[in-house]
């Protein structure tokens, strides 16, 4: 495991990952371009979990990211996914800064319902602008890739797969780099006990802050994929059973791994994929029995199946960081 | 669920230019904001009650709240046309519509307690909070497997009241039962807590649940009967509503996410602090619809991200000390 996670090492999986994606066949192909594009903001929640909070609105700046890329590609014809990839993550990125500060004051419930609220004033003013299409939205071109266009729905596939995989890579290895590093691990120690860490001299709060944007980065790139991918945009972006699903990959993925992420993304697809084919309108019932199992019995995530036998010793089971804000039930 | 303006026979109102002017010019329109707000507010806050409720015995904030809302609403609506069927007075299809939903709501709620949640006590806040959005999902799509996914219309109830009128304006009575119910069933709840044995026994385990126990106090039971006993509350709320409506998928989404707001607004466990928030989500909600329409949604959450922001404990909830 030691060798795989050098960053260098890390940039070959990826680049094998995208040429994996040559061979893959057609249906797979889209499957695992959502999966990668879902795994960015899920990576974004998981770096928001090492702080202890958990975001129920990502939502927010999924949908400030698909709606700056969208209009500003409609209006200006800028068309190429890696601009637009970057002006997605440019998008939500400005949107955390602003909420970020202000949010980090914030803990366990009331930081979930907090953020869960902003994404639902955003979801109430986007259904009623009818200037953006309300609740059914407005569609947008096909994107283009360093002035290519491409006809081949096929290559076009394949163009959306390798820019999805290497930007969901990319955030992935910088989010290696970075719980490595000083700010990440303490980012730990804010989750174990915020109060402590403020006696040891460092800003709890500005910590939290910093992992906000992070995931508001990494959650407006991910709209801004997520709109290449469909086309088309809409409110629903925005709402809170969006934002509930990209919770349920970081819970199922755990906050130790970042591969945890991808595996957790990609299963979660496969498994709304068998169960359209197989169990028609009973999606939510298998992801509600899915997470439940989760819950009880990895309740480390998925990523704790191959990191815990080197990290428990050094990783105590955290205490609930909501749990100190009233006084403990039990 | 809109609430309609309703003029009398000639009178017409000024076209909506947004200006201002409009607002403070038509006495109707104020009437009409303050009662579609309170039948409003009303069955949000037995909702909210029963949320709130939950949160301030067992600490759990509750997601499937509103899957036991539409659950509520769903076995009134097939109550009402059954009993519509076979001929039966309205007025017993409305009583037993409420009884079948309380019942069931109170019946799956021991079970969902006792059967699911106790596995989870001691975990996260937030790992509670995801066991319920687990419910959530799950009642989601049994209410569809059971009643399938096209709105069920089940009005009869709804005339059994007849028309109320204010001045120029014209009111569905059914509607205007619901501000009775609610203070009724606030009334109830406070009373019950506040003067009653078995309601200090709960408030003690509200406090302490640990020097409850000592006391000899069962908390287990104490949790099962609250946890019921709120989702009995969504329940009924959604007994009461089902006739105003069409119940369809989606509404346990809608609903949960105005309770959410009324409660955090009020302050999580605050009796008082739900029917604040109620009245004020309630009369926000009429105002943005008759003033400014595009702001409907919005402006509720707007109003609970200011709370949480100047008074993140809620209106009516003091702050606690934290251990280090």
């Amino acid at each position: 495991m030691k060798a795989l996670s050098h960053p260098l090492a890390m940039l070959g999986i990826v680049l094998a990952f995208v040429l994996l994606g040559r061979v893959l066949p057609a249906w797979t192909l889209s499957l695992a371009t959502v999966a990668a594009s879902n795994s960015l903001i899920a990576l974004g929640i998981v770096v928001l979990a090492r702080t202890g909070n958990v975001s129920f609105g990502q939502g927010l700046f999924y949908a400030a990211g698909g709606y700056g890329v969208a209009l500003i590609a409609n209006s200006f014809g800028l068309t190429d996914a890696v601009v637009q990839v970057m002006i997605g993550a440019v998008c939500g990125g400005l949107l955390g800064l602003i909420i970020g500060p202000l949010i980090s004051r914030y803990t366990g419930i009331f930081f979930g319902m907090l953020t869960l609220a902003l994404s639902m004033v955003l979801y109430g003013a986007l259904v009623k602008t009818t200037a953006l299409g309300g609740s059914d939205g407005f569609n947008v071109g096909r994107p283009t890739l360093f002035g290519n266009v491409f006809t081949d729905p096929r290559e076009a596939d394949f163009m959306l797969y390798s820019v999805s995989v290497i930007a969901t890579g990319l955030a992935g290895i910088a989010a290696t780099v970075y719980f490595r590093s000083e700010l990440g691990l303490v980012s730990l120690a804010v989750r174990a006990n915020n109060l402590r860490v403020e006696y040891l001299g460092v800003s709890a709060n500005r910590i939290v802050a910093i992992n906000f944007v992070i995931a508001a980065v990494f959650a407006g790139a991910s709209g801004a994929l997520s709109l290449m991918a469909q086309r088309h945009i809409d409110p629903q972006f925005a709402y809170w059973t969006t934002s509930g699903e990209f919770v349920f990959v970081a819970i199922l993925a755990g906050y130790q791994s970042v591969a945890a992420v991808f595996v957790a993304s990609l299963a979660l697809e496969l498994v709304r994929s068998f169960s359209n084919l197989y169990l028609p309108n009973t999606w939510q019932l298998v992801l509600g029995a899915f997470l439940l199992a989760v819950i009880l019995f990895l309740p480390r995530g998925i990523g704790s199946l191959w990191t815990s036998a080197n990290r428990k010793s050094d990783q105590p089971d955290a205490p609930a960081p909501g749990a100190a804000v009233t006084e403990p039930a039990e | 669920m809109e609430p309609v303006i309703w003029l009398a026979k000639g009178e017409t109102m000024a076209p909506n230019d947004g200006s201002w002017k409009r607002v403070f010019l038509s006495m109707n329109l104020f009437l009409t904001i303050v009662i579609d707000g309170l039948i409003e507010a009303s069955w949000l806050f037995v909702v909210a009650l029963g949320l709130t409720l939950v949160f301030g015995v067992l600490k759990i904030l509750n997601i499937a709240h509103g899957g036991f809302y539409a659950l509520g609403a769903y076995i009134a609506a097939t109550v009402v046309t059954l009993f519509a069927a076979k001929g039966l007075p309205p007025a017993l299809g409305f009583a037993a519509m409420l009884l079948a939903a309380a019942f069931v709501a109170l019946a799956v709620g021991v079970m969902l307690e006792r059967g699911l949640l106790k596995m989870f006590y001691g975990r996260d806040e937030v790992v509670l909070l995801l066991v319920t959005y687990a419910v959530f999902l799950l009642l989601e799509d049994i209410t569809k497997l059971i009643w399938g996914v096209n709105p069920i219309l089940a009005t009869q109830p709804y005339e059994l009241f007849g028309n109320v009128s204010f001045g120029k304006l014209f009111y569905v009575g059914y509607d205007l039962v619901l501000i009775p119910v609610a203070i009724a069933s606030g009334l109830a709840v406070w009373f019950g807590l506040n003067r009653t044995v078995t309601g200090k026994i709960v408030s003690a385990v509200i406090h302490n649940p640990e020097i409850s126990a000592s006391m000899g106090v069962k908390i287990n039971r104490i949790y099962a009967f609250a946890f019921a006993f709120g989702l009995m509350l969504a329940a009924f709320a959604g007994a009461l509503t089902a006739p105003k409506i069409s119940v369809q998928p989606g509404l346990s989404s809608d609903v949960i996410i105005l309770s959410f707001a009324i409660v955090v607004i009020g302050g999580l466990g605050s009796v008082e602090g739900a029917a604040v928030g109620a009245i004020l989500v309630g009369l926000a909600r009429a105002a943005s619809v008759h003033i400014f329409p595009q702001g409907e949604l919005f402006v509720i959450y707007l109003i609970m991200a200011v709370v949480l922001m100047i008074r993140p404990e809620g209106l009516f909830q003091r702050e606690t000390a934290r251990r280090i």
